[in-house]
């Protein structure tokens, strides 16, 4: 057996293993501790997803010495290779952009508690998208849950806290959905394995004996996962938790930890249910109904917004009713679209975060609206940035937003019942998306002559700024270089059947 | 309706106090009383497993000689997804009434809405 | 033929005693105990103006509260919401129950050759006589690693949330928040009747804690249960004798390298199992004779560390919930 399958075991449990040394560690140490994690873990990621691709087959790893069914296993295609490693690639970028905000906002003493939870969320990260297991999905949620709760609170004001309550709240009716589900789903099938589970479960919709219990499970799955990843009734906690927190988490949360979720969501599909299953149940309406109106919904709420960072966190809202929406549609080319749009909404979220409070911090730490008038001139690169993450979100030709509204189209057009409306409601959401993001962008940009606030200078954050640009750069490069993107998920989502 | 309602009662009355768990956690604006409604939905779910791996007439999976027959002892499995789901209900308990203390005595109130109001007011 | 005893004898006299103290004439302990009464609690009038001027703020801000009608409107449409979903949620999940396969029979579909071969074979592979024990901690250890990271991403939450840092709190704070936190470091002592009772029970309940951790593997019990004892043992002697005492052995460094290096054992460990496992190399862990208490491979062990992190982590809640530090 090659080396290289055993290196996402590897970064799984060295981003667990150095959770453990942060702990005792000062918070300067942590710190660069963390970051060699994260970028091993995305190095070996990226081996995986080059090994897998050249191979052609996707491996399955024992851990431990028994075989399926009898011991946990973690399985490795070119879809989850590439997941690890993108998700890597946006968490040290998270990192390095909000560090120099991270050292005002949280006390001293707990900088290496700070990094302690960053790499156990990244060490669920990895294993829920390398997991082949269910009951293991079930106990690394839930560390990502805790953990991302704790990255909400630990900038400690007002806000935070009761957003980290809400948060935990809606978490714990999703999970607890979720174990049920799961509990059923071992009754009716005996395994806890994905691959064992799918087979039983083909054998029970040929034979017919457990149909209707079968349907209810997944709903009830597919419904805990939907809440974890607030899905559009269930997005109370976001604004607050997305809004308040220091700002690496509030990019982690939007772009990955959500994502995590929605990713699971998507291997239990193919994995666990098989996708005739589920698209021949009817649960796929109802995500395809509750996708749409997060469309609408989250892009009004974050029109009526006044608060910047809060209207950035509610067109998060309406970017997860995308993601919803293209895995309602049923075919193969609308669930490419949205795994391609998890990608694209995780880049440009995450820039458009960072470069916020950039322009916030040279208005005088104000979050209105109207104070950020000529901040793009104060604060060059991070209003560079920002209007890059904008025109991405609003789907300009060029970024990634453009192609994944382009394949939302396409996968529409084999669906006659549901190309109508999700062709109105793509249209309605991107005028919505134009109006809010491209007023801010004029805003940024128009010249204010008696300006009191000070503007800041590339050479004084280099890091910031370096940050940035990067992220620009996976954002073009993921807008430009879309095809061999969509080759390779639509490989990776044949690898998942 | 499938016919085995009743002789599943035991798996019935786990689905009913999910159900109430699930209602507490929703309903209740006080949060000591979530917490309560969060562990009975726990429990739930634990009823639920245990409930699963009981077959009649076994005895508890304890290996009493050297070969032991699968016809003697009931299914381990569930036992130990109940000890892990156990560990879990811990950890996010301790989380809740840690988040519980520090918000009340922030603003003396027990109440999510009230506390949300304050938020507004302030700005 | 009994004597009568002269009075003077009889004041001596157990029976004497024993009487006088069941009327409440006499108390033993008399002169022999310590007893210092506590010290006038007194206050400045005008601290205790200052303290009545804050808690009116406190009233005005957090209960002048007149919610909106909006606001009303929503929460009766939330709570109509909320009975809805939970009342069909609880009428699915009936339905559920009502086909899933009948209770207590063979004929379900989880007694498969999964359960099988956990029975059958467990005793042999694992080496453990508690077939549960044996299953999480090496057919399906990755779970259980997992778990105890969950427990471990909870502390760190914890502490987040509650260790007071109290040269900076101390100073820039209202007279009543000092109050509580006061009241959290500072704590009533000397209640003879609890430390009696500790006394005698503490160290049975932690040397029962220990039982459970090392029988792990030969009967019921494990890490996780006798962690929680030990904890509750712990938190029974704080309980009675104060923090300098437990200050004296248990302080948060001591915390801190107990969960690390039992997890970074645990971590390591699994890590090397998992390894020999998957690239199929030979263990060079012995399994021992079932039944032994040294057998069994690494379950043991691990019991221990699980053991070690949860009664140090259960005693560190209750702490952080009491006092905010160690």
């Amino acid at each position: 057996m090659d080396m290289i399958h055993n290196f996402p075991f590897f970064s799984i449990l060295i981003a667990l293993f150095s959770s453990t040394i942060c702990s005792v560690l000062p918070g300067k140490i942590a710190k660069w501790v963390n970051t060699a994690v994260i970028i091993i873990a995305g190095v070996m990621s990226g081996t995986v997803l080059w090994y897998v691709s050249a191979t052609g087959k996707c491996f399955v790893y024992l851990m431990g010495h028994f075989p399926a069914p009898w011991g946990n296993e973690i399985r490795a295609g070119i879809l989850e290779g590439a997941m690890a490693l993108f998700f890597c690639i946006i968490m040290l970028l998270c990192m390095w952009g909000g560090r120099k905000k991270l050292l005002e906002e949280v006390e001293e003493s707990k900088h290496n508690l700070y990094y302690v939870l960053v790499n156990l969320l990244l060490s669920s990260l990895l294993a829920l998208i390398y997991t082949n297991d269910l009951f293991t999905a079930y106990v690394f949620v839930e560390i990502n849950t805790i953990a991302a709760c704790g990255l909400i609170m630990i900038r400690q004001i007002g806000r935070t806290l009761e957003a980290a309550m809400r948060y935990m709240i809606m978490s714990l009716v999703g999970s607890g959905l979720l174990l049920f589900g799961i509990c059923m789903l071992y009754d009716l099938t005996g395994h806890l394995l994905m691959s064992n589970i799918q087979e039983q479960v083909t054998q029970i919709m040929t034979d017919g004996t457990y149909a209707i219990p079968l349907v209810i499970t997944i709903g009830l799955m597919v419904t805990g996962l939907a809440i974890k990843s607030a899905l559009f009734p269930f997005h109370a906690w976001l604004p607050d938790a997305y809004g308040y927190s220091t700002i690496s988490s509030a990019a982690i949360l939007s772009s990955l930890v959500s994502k995590g979720y929605i990713f699971l969501l998507i291997k239990i599909i193919y994995r666990v249910i098989g996708f005739q299953v589920f698209r021949n149940s009817h649960i796929i309406n109802v995500l395809f109904v509750f996708g749409l109106l997060a469309m609408v919904f989250g892009s009004l709420s974050a029109i009526k917004e006044n608060d910047i960072r809060r209207m950035i966190a509610f067109s998060s809202v309406a970017q997860i009713g995308y993601i919803y929406m293209g895995i309602g549609l049923g075919t193969k080319v609308g669930m490419i679209a949205s795994v391609y749009h998890i990608l694209g909404h995780a880049a440009g979220k995450a820039l458009l975060f960072i470069s916020v409070i950039g322009l916030s911090d040279v208005s005088g730490f104000s979050r209105r609206f109207v104070d950020q008038t000529g901040a793009g001139y104060r604060n060059k690169i991070a209003g560079i940035g920002f209007t890059i993450g904008s025109l991405s979100m609003v789907g300009v030709p060029m970024f990634a937003g453009f192609i994944s509204k382009l394949l939302f189209a396409q996968a529409t057009v084999n669906n006659t019942l549901k190309m109508l409306p999700t062709l109105i409601a793509l249209a309605i959401s991107t005028i919505l998306n134009a109006i809010y993001f491209m007023k801010t962008v004029i805003r940024t940009y128009e010249p204010k002559p008696d300006c009191q606030y000070e503007g800041i200078k590339i050479r004084q954050e280099k890091l910031y700024a370096l940050t940035i640009v990067l992220f620009v750069i996976v954002n073009i490069a993921l807008g430009m270089s879309s095809q061999p993107v969509v080759d390779a998920i639509s490989v990776g989502l044949d690898m998942f059947g | 309706m499938g016919g085995n309602l009743l002789i599943n009662y035991g798996e019935a009355v786990a689905a009913i106090l999910f159900g109430i768990g699930f209602g507490n956690l929703l309903l209740q604006s006080n949060l000591i009383k979530k917490i309560i409604g969060l562990n009975i939905m726990d429990s739930a779910i634990y009823l639920f497993l245990a409930e699963k791996g009981y077959i009649a007439g076994r005895i508890a999976p304890i290996a009493i000689d050297n070969s032991p027959h699968v016809e003697d002892y009931i299914n381990p499995i569930p036992s130990g997804l109940v000890l892990t789901g156990i560990v879990v209900s811990v950890s996010v308990t301790a989380l809740m009434l840690s988040l519980t203390i520090r918000l009340y005595k922030r603003y003396h109130t027990l109440d999510l809405d009230e506390i949300s109001q304050v938020l507004k007011r302030e700005g | 033929m009994s004597r009568k005893k002269t009075e003077r004898e009889y004041k001596r006299s157990f029976a004497y005693h024993f009487f006088r103290w069941l009327n409440g004439n006499e108390d033993p302990l008399m002169g022999q105990v310590e007893m210092k009464p506590q010290k006038p609690y007194q206050e400045t009038p005008e601290e205790i103006r200052r303290k009545i001027r804050e808690r009116n703020a406190l009233f005005l801000r957090f209960y002048g509260v007149v919610k909106s009608r909006e606001v009303r409107n929503f929460e009766r449409v939330y709570k109509i919401a909320s009975v809805i979903f939970c009342s069909i949620l609880i009428a699915l999940l009936l339905l559920t129950v009502s086909y899933l396969p009948p209770v207590g029979s063979v004929e379900r579909p989880i007694n498969n050759e999964v359960a099988q071969r956990y029975i059958e074979k467990g005793l042999e592979e694992t080496g453990a006589v508690n077939i549960v024990s044996g299953m999480i901690l090496d057919y399906r250890a990755f779970d259980t690693l997992g778990e105890s990271h969950v427990l471990f991403t909870a502390t760190v939450t914890v502490l987040i949330l509650l260790r007071l840092d109290k040269k900076k709190d101390s100073k820039n704070s209202s007279p009543m928040e000092r109050t509580e936190i006061d009241d959290q470091v500072y704590e009533p002592q000397n209640d003879a009747i609890l430390q009696g009772a500790a006394f005698i029970l503490v160290p049975i309940i932690i040397i029962f804690g220990i039982y459970v951790i090392l029988n792990g593997h030969l009967g019921p019990g494990g890490g996780f249960s006798g962690g929680a004892i030990i904890g509750a043992g712990l938190i029974l002697y704080l309980n009675a004798f104060g923090f300098q005492k437990t200050e004296r052995f248990f302080t948060e460094k001591t915390y801190k390298w107990i969960s690390f290096s039992a997890l970074s054992f645990y971590c390591v460990a699994k890590s090397y199992s998992f390894y020999t496992g998957a690239n199929h190399l030979e263990s060079i862990i012995p399994k021992g004779a079932p039944g032994a208490i040294l057998s069994s491979g690494l379950i043991l062990p691990l019991n221990i560390a699980v053991g070690l992190v949860v009664a140090s982590t259960m005693y560190a809640f209750f702490v952080m919930f009491r006092k905010g530090g160690f």
